[in-house]
């Protein structure tokens, strides 16, 4: 098992309401350099959230007490860029669970979900409803039912569903990764790989 | 499999999925992965912990390239945490018996310069790599495309990945590219018009005269971008032109081997009647050489446009805003004629022999502009060997300009290669994000032959007006 398994997650969230963010800002290649999984995300959005001295940006708002949470929300087109899953692990290990948006980019997506962050793809339409929700109240809640494929908005009750395959649905639930089911076809992989 | 008319991409598909899952991914077969010093270490540390082995290591290939310093390969690497990922990528090798292109191997260079050069590379294989440009690979009628690292650990523990099945564009260009109009050119002409995630979801064909047209160096570049418009990967039917390019490579196939392998790289091509998801056509004509003026390679025009208004491109005004600001460039402005700081020409989209010959046609006889820093990086041993034997070095060693040694560089800013806060840099690498050449640095995408001008005049220049 290769993180915590994911059901319900009710939390408040975090708003990034810009567009294409890549995996460069997420993480910036110099912070690439560790030979372990661990401690990334203190250089999570480095260049956003830093100057160049090292001090906290103000207006950047991860540096915003007033935004906390375990969800991400980000404009469109996330994680786009370098398939570093170096900027999975930089997330997951800042606290979010959960990313939403309206669009991801594909390899932040697969890299998502394989370090057991949920990617949560909306409307423009909920997901401007999301950012509204929270400039009218930081503290709104967002939750997210990976059961049945819904997220709301708590304070609104407004809601929408979205998609995810049934096999990655049952890893996230169960805390299994791609690594345990493909251990157990082996044998069927290397007689594919025979008669190559 | 069905009669029915298949595309290349199906064809090469199909036949490496070793199990379909209902409502899940296909378990997906690899035929060849190739590793870095970046991406590996996790991966092969989460096998530790599970205590599993490599399943088929002759089917990995690994090459230092992302973080490498590129003067002094001889002496050791000064940043104790490059030299420890350098360490940790010999040692992973070394213990599971996978070849090791480490620093001074004759044969080390950039992952994907290298892969191709040394007959790795072939058509209809599967191709995977962590790193998002392994798209490079795809000019060989290969499906080969970037993955994380907990993929990199399932490609060494199984030899597979899990991936559904991605949609299908073609994209046809057709008719004859001007003057001046490089691969370069073609694929940020097309991201500009797809933008960055006009293809996100797809996997895309090249087709039309002027893919059949280009070199596999050009294809490769072209292959290269297809991540920047979102593309899981992009790739180019085989024909002559690879077949030539193939033969006689160190590790490519040899005699019956070769005849065998040959007719079956013949049948990968699309047939006539197959379907795509999405088919976009472009011309050559309307092609002019490219530069990018903001903060994602979308942001690009040709070289004699004007910035357009934010209100004019698609995506949120404030985006676009942020965006030209942290360039320091206004709506409306011409690019040509703005001072340049920096050229950097290399990386796996242009550090092939045929960018620095294409560099070298311009700055024969001139002199590098004075205020400008170059960076003339080839991609790998190889290609550093073919400037020499050229009499590309000479012309460039005469034109004021010093040759470094392999490496991504200045791509991705990992070792010593940074352009510092605020400059311009003019650069033949693949992206222009925000402090991608290090933090605070301002990237100007564009082709060897723009860069080259750049380098010659210290502002941005039409290089037509050098042919």
């Amino acid at each position: 098992m290769a993180y915590d398994s994911f059901s319900i997650l009710k939390s408040s969230a975090v708003p990034l309401p810009i567009e294409n963010v890549d995996t460069d800002q997420i993480i910036p290649a110099r912070f690439l350099k560790a030979t372990e999984r661990k401690g990334f995300g203190d250089n999570l959005f480095r260049d956003w959230r830093y100057d160049k001295n090292d001090q906290p940006k103000a207006d950047f708002v991860l540096n915003n007490p007033t935004y906390q949470g375990k969800i991400l929300v980000g404009g469109k087109n996330f994680g786009s860029g370098s398939s570093r899953e170096h900027a999975a692990w930089a997330i997951y290990d800042y606290g979010f669970r959960c990313v939403v948006s309206s669009f991801f980019a594909d390899i932040f997506r697969g890299n998502a979900i394989n370090v057991g962050i949920l990617p949560v793809q909306v409307s423009p339409e909920f997901l401007h409803q999301i950012f509204e929700a929270i400039e009218k109240d930081p503290k709104a809640e967002l939750e997210v039912n990976l059961e049945e494929q819904r997220i709301s908005i708590v304070s609104t009750g407004a809601s929408e569903s979205f998609d995810i395959n049934g096999y990655k649905k049952h890893n996230l639930l169960n805390g299994f990764d791609d690594i345990d089911y493909l251990q157990a076809m082996k044998d069927e992989i290397v007689s594919f790989a025979s008669n190559r | 499999m069905s009669n029915s008319p298949s595309t290349l991409f199906d064809k090469v598909w199909d036949s490496h999925v070793v199990r379909k899952i209902e409502d899940g991914p296909d378990v997906f077969f690899i035929d060849r992965h190739f590793i870095h010093e970046v991406t590996s270490p996790v991966a092969f540390l989460g096998l530790e912990t599970r205590g599993i082995g490599v399943l088929f290591p002759e089917r990995t290939f690994a090459t230092a390239d992302h973080n490498t310093p590129t003067i002094n390969q001889h002496l050791p690497v000064e940043d104790p945490l490059s030299a420890n990922q350098l360490l940790q990528l010999e040692k992973n090798t070394s213990k599971y018996g996978i070849s090791h292109w480490g620093l001074g191997n004759p044969k080390n260079g950039i992952v994907h310069v290298v892969g191709p050069e040394n007959g790795i590379t072939l058509p209809g294989m599967t191709i995977v790599c962590g790193d998002s440009h392994t798209s490079t690979h795809g000019a060989f009628g290969a499906i080969a495309f970037g993955i994380g690292t907990s993929e990199v650990e399932m490609v060494l523990s199984s030899q597979c990945i899990m991936q559904p099945k991605p949609k299908k564009m073609i994209i046809n260009v057709n008719g004859t590219l001007g003057k001046g109009v490089t691969p370069k050119d073609v694929a940020l002409y097309i991201i500009s018009k797809l933008t960055t995630s006009g293809a996100t979801g797809y996997f895309v064909e090249y087709a039309g005269d002027v893919f059949r047209n280009m070199s596999m160096e050009g294809r490769m570049t072209v292959c290269n971008l297809s991540i920047e418009m979102g593309a899981r990967g992009g790739m180019i039917a085989p024909d002559q032109t690879t077949f030539d390019y193939i033969e006689g490579r160190e590790l490519a196939p040899k005699g019956a081997d070769w005849d065998k392998q040959l007719a079956y790289w013949k049948t990968l091509k699309t047939d006539e009647g197959a379907s795509f998801d999405q088919v976009i056509n472009f011309n050559a004509s309307d092609i002019e050489p490219m530069i990018t003026y903001g903060t994602n390679p979308g942001m690009g025009m040709g070289i004699s446009k004007h910035i357009p208004k934010a209100t004019d491109v698609e995506g949120g005004v404030a985006t676009y805003e942020k965006s030209l600001d942290y360039m320091g460039f206004a709506e409306d402005d011409a690019m040509i004629g703005k001072k340049v700081d920096y050229v950097f020409i290399g990386s796996c989209t242009n550090g092939r022999i045929e960018d620095f010959r294409a560099f070298a046609s311009i700055v024969k006889g001139r002199k590098k502009a004075d205020h400008v820093t170059a960076w003339v990086v080839p991609g790998s041993h190889i290609v550093e060997k073919q400037i020499k034997d050229e009499g590309i070095f000479d012309i460039l060693t005469e034109a004021g300009f010093e040759l470094r040694q392999p490496g991504c560089s200045a791509c991705l800013a990992m070792n010593d290669d940074k352009i510092p806060a605020g400059k311009y840099a003019v650069s033949t690498s693949n992206r222009n994000f925000e402090g991608r050449q290090g933090p605070g640095s301002r990237t100007l995408l564009a082709s060897p032959l723009v860069a080259a001008a750049a380098a010659v005049t210290g502002v941005v220049t039409d290089p037509r007006e050098f042919l």
